[in-house]
């Protein structure tokens, strides 16, 4: 078959085009056009406070989807992706953190580290990549399991990084915060890393990959039988997946200028794979619909956090109201509507 | 250190792990699911203790009524509140067909849940609450000087260990759970209620709970609403080891764990200390690698995680 590649006919390069046209792009613009347009009114509403938010949300998009990637097509619930966002915020931070700060804060890196100052998109790649070799690395012992027992192992994984990663003084300031990141994170840097992760996400979806990956999630056995490699497919997911998680931890401590390891620990872990149930475990489309469900929901509770006049009055939700009402909602969704939002379905896909 | 205060240390850490652990493994053999809100659980009965309020010194309330009733009560409670994470989410969620996974991320959104009930009602602070202060002091055998507490929690985890294997050995309930943990449908097929064994398992599990409860807030005289995670991930690792679904697998992996840490940290050099516990989460993932089964059963079952 090789020998065709690169001279395919036109009947043939209609049916790739079509393929590209109707599989990855339609449905990735489906999904990436509605964001850009809300990114287009914030910018031109232009409150500060409204662009940060925004920006953040597509943070989360991108971590989420990073997520979903694993999960939606594996079907293996994942407490441990945070690991490859901590791995790669760190990894940035150690080429591109603050001058001579850097020194201080982690004095035991190599010299040749220390003296480096990479140009923050080069290191955001790199840490990316820093992030999915690790996964591939340990993809290779942990792929291995299913069900409940990878489950567990993935929220070890989390575990042994967090307790690395805060005892290894020298390397990341221990369980003080490492501050003064270069913040380039602005709302159009956060869509792009959008655009990217929905593009790696869809054209991953529509491959052989993903198709044999789902082929394991219906049926193990069947797959297996249809001389489908279960594990060298989920470590391909793993893979894709840690790059993307990677992304989205770089984004987030570019994003607030600061990082420490408590930051991406149970509560990151809770707040991804909520945004993902709700909007539906198995689809791409509802990782994004989820995620900028949850934000506006909690942006809003928020806002009576801090209180809302009501005449002379001030109504106001005492703090911590709205984790507890995240939990519920989570509940609620995981009982009445365990398929999420979207279900199985995606944008721009016919059925 | 002495060898003896080693011990009795060892046993004492193992004992409280291996009380977690069953609590974890007697609700996973009938549900098939890990009970990420066990330690939450835990935590709810500590701080069931003291008056709720963001107050920064805590003013004893359950903790306050004298050992024979506080023990029943602070038992009773978290029994009550396990029960009802049962009744009011594993059981909707079951009658709705929620497959494991969906089960999975329904415990952690509880445990997620209780914590942020307590960060709101308690704050963040920690706060230090004393209990059973009769227990805080030592028995002298010879030179050595045992702690008391851990005398008691070794013991009283003797004592709950006869209470569960009688339980589970010689009550109706008892065999039921046991029956359904190897089977549930054949269990079911035979007149095993479903709820009402899995309710049954989630009970004896938080009688366990609040057991913990006592033993740890009585040695440490800390609360934090995340005390209850490394326990429950001890839990975790004890049902590992001893293989998912087997009840004396879960007690003598927990056992086993614990001694295994205490002797670590004695043991292990002090720069190796801190990251003591990054061996012990490495241990589970290379046990559920080498011997999915757990390294206690012998059985040639079939994988069944």
């Amino acid at each position: 078959m090789t020998d065709t590649v690169g001279k395919l006919d036109v009947p043939q390069k209609r049916a790739l085009l079509r393929t590209w046209t109707g599989q990855v792009l339609r449905p990735a613009a489906l999904l990436v056009l509605p964001l850009a347009a809300l990114c287009i009114l914030v910018s031109l509403v232009g409150a500060s406070r409204l662009e940060s938010i925004m920006t953040e949300a597509l943070i989360y998009v991108v971590m989420v989807v990073g997520l979903s990637i694993f999960i939606g097509n594996s079907g293996i619930v994942s407490f441990g992706h945070v690991t490859f966002a901590l791995i790669a915020a760190y990894a940035s931070a150690w080429q591109t953190c603050c001058g001579p700060m850097k020194g201080i804060f982690m004095p035991d890196l190599p010299a040749w580290l220390l003296a480096l100052q990479v140009p923050v998109l080069g290191a955001a790649v790199i840490a990316s990549a820093l992030a999915a070799l690790v996964a591939l690395l340990l993809g290779t012992m942990l792929m291995r399991l299913s069900g409940t027992a990878a489950s567990i192992a993935l929220l070890s994984m989390l575990f042994v990084f967090k307790t690395i990663y805060e005892n290894w003084q020298g390397w990341t300031a221990g369980q003080s915060a490492v501050v003064g990141l270069p913040t380039y994170v602005s709302l159009w840097t956060a869509f792009a890393a959008v655009l990217l992760a929905i593009m790696i996400a869809t054209i991953y979806r529509i491959s052989s990959f993903g198709l044999r990956l789902r082929a394991v999630r219906e049926d193990e056995a069947a797959a297996r039988a249809s001389g489908v490699n279960a594990w060298a497919q989920k470590l391909i997911a793993f893979t894709v997946s840690g790059f993307v998680s990677g992304l989205g931890g770089v984004l987030y401590g570019h994003f607030l200028g600061t990082i420490s390891v408590s930051m991406f620990w149970l509560d990151m872990t809770f707040l991804t794979l909520a945004m993902l149930v709700v909007g539906g475990l198995r689809s791409l489309t509802g990782a994004v619909v989820g995620t900028m469900t949850v934000v506006v929901l909690r942006e809003s509770i928020q806002v009576f956090e801090r209180g809302i006049a009501v005449g002379d009055d001030l109504l106001k939700a005492p703090e911590g109201t709205r984790e507890i009402l995240l939990a519920f909602l989570l509940l609620l969704v995981l009982i009445f509507r365990p398929e999420g939002i979207v279900g199985e379905r995606e944008a721009g896909e016919k059925r | 250190m002495n060898w003896l205060q080693l011990i009795v240390d060892a046993l004492s850490l193992g004992g409280a792990y291996a009380l977690v652990a069953l609590g974890i493994g007697l609700v996973f053999g009938v549900m098939r699911m890990i009970n990420f809100a066990h330690g939450d659980l835990i935590t709810l009965g500590a701080y069931a203790l003291v008056v709720p309020s963001s107050a920064e010194i805590a003013r004893p309330f359950i903790g306050d009524l004298g050992v024979w009733l506080m023990v029943p009560m602070i038992i009773g409670f978290v029994t009550l509140m396990m029960l009802a994470t049962e009744r009011f989410a594993f059981r909707p969620l079951r009658a709705h067909n929620a497959d494991g996974a969906s089960l999975l991320i329904a415990s952690f959104a509880i445990s997620y849940l209780i914590q942020n009930v307590i960060l709101f009602v308690h704050t963040g602070r920690p706060k230090s609450v004393n209990i059973l202060d009769s227990l805080s002091g030592y028995i002298s055998i010879g030179d050595v000087r045992l702690p008391l507490i851990d005398v008691a929690t070794v013991a009283a985890t003797v004592v709950l260990f006869a209470f569960v294997i009688i339980f589970l050995g010689f009550t109706r309930p008892g065999r039921e759970i046991r029956s359904a943990s190897e089977d549930f449908l054949m269990a079911r097929l035979l007149g095993v209620k479903a709820n009402r064994v899995i309710a049954y398992a989630f009970a004896v599990s938080g009688v366990l709970a609040g057991a913990v409860s006592l033993l740890y807030v009585a040695k440490t005289g800390v609360l934090d609403y995340r005390m209850g995670v490394p326990l429950a991930i001890a839990g975790f690792v004890g049902t590992v080891l001893g293989g998912m679904g087997s009840l004396w697998g879960a007690m003598m992996g927990g056992l086993t764990l614990g001694i295994a840490s205490a002797l670590l940290q004695a043991l292990l050099p002090p720069e190796l200390r801190a990251s003591r516990d990054a061996f012990l989460y490495g241990l589970v993932i290379l046990v559920l690698l080498v011997r999915p089964q757990g390294i206690f059963s012998s059985s040639k079952r079939l994988e069944r995680v």
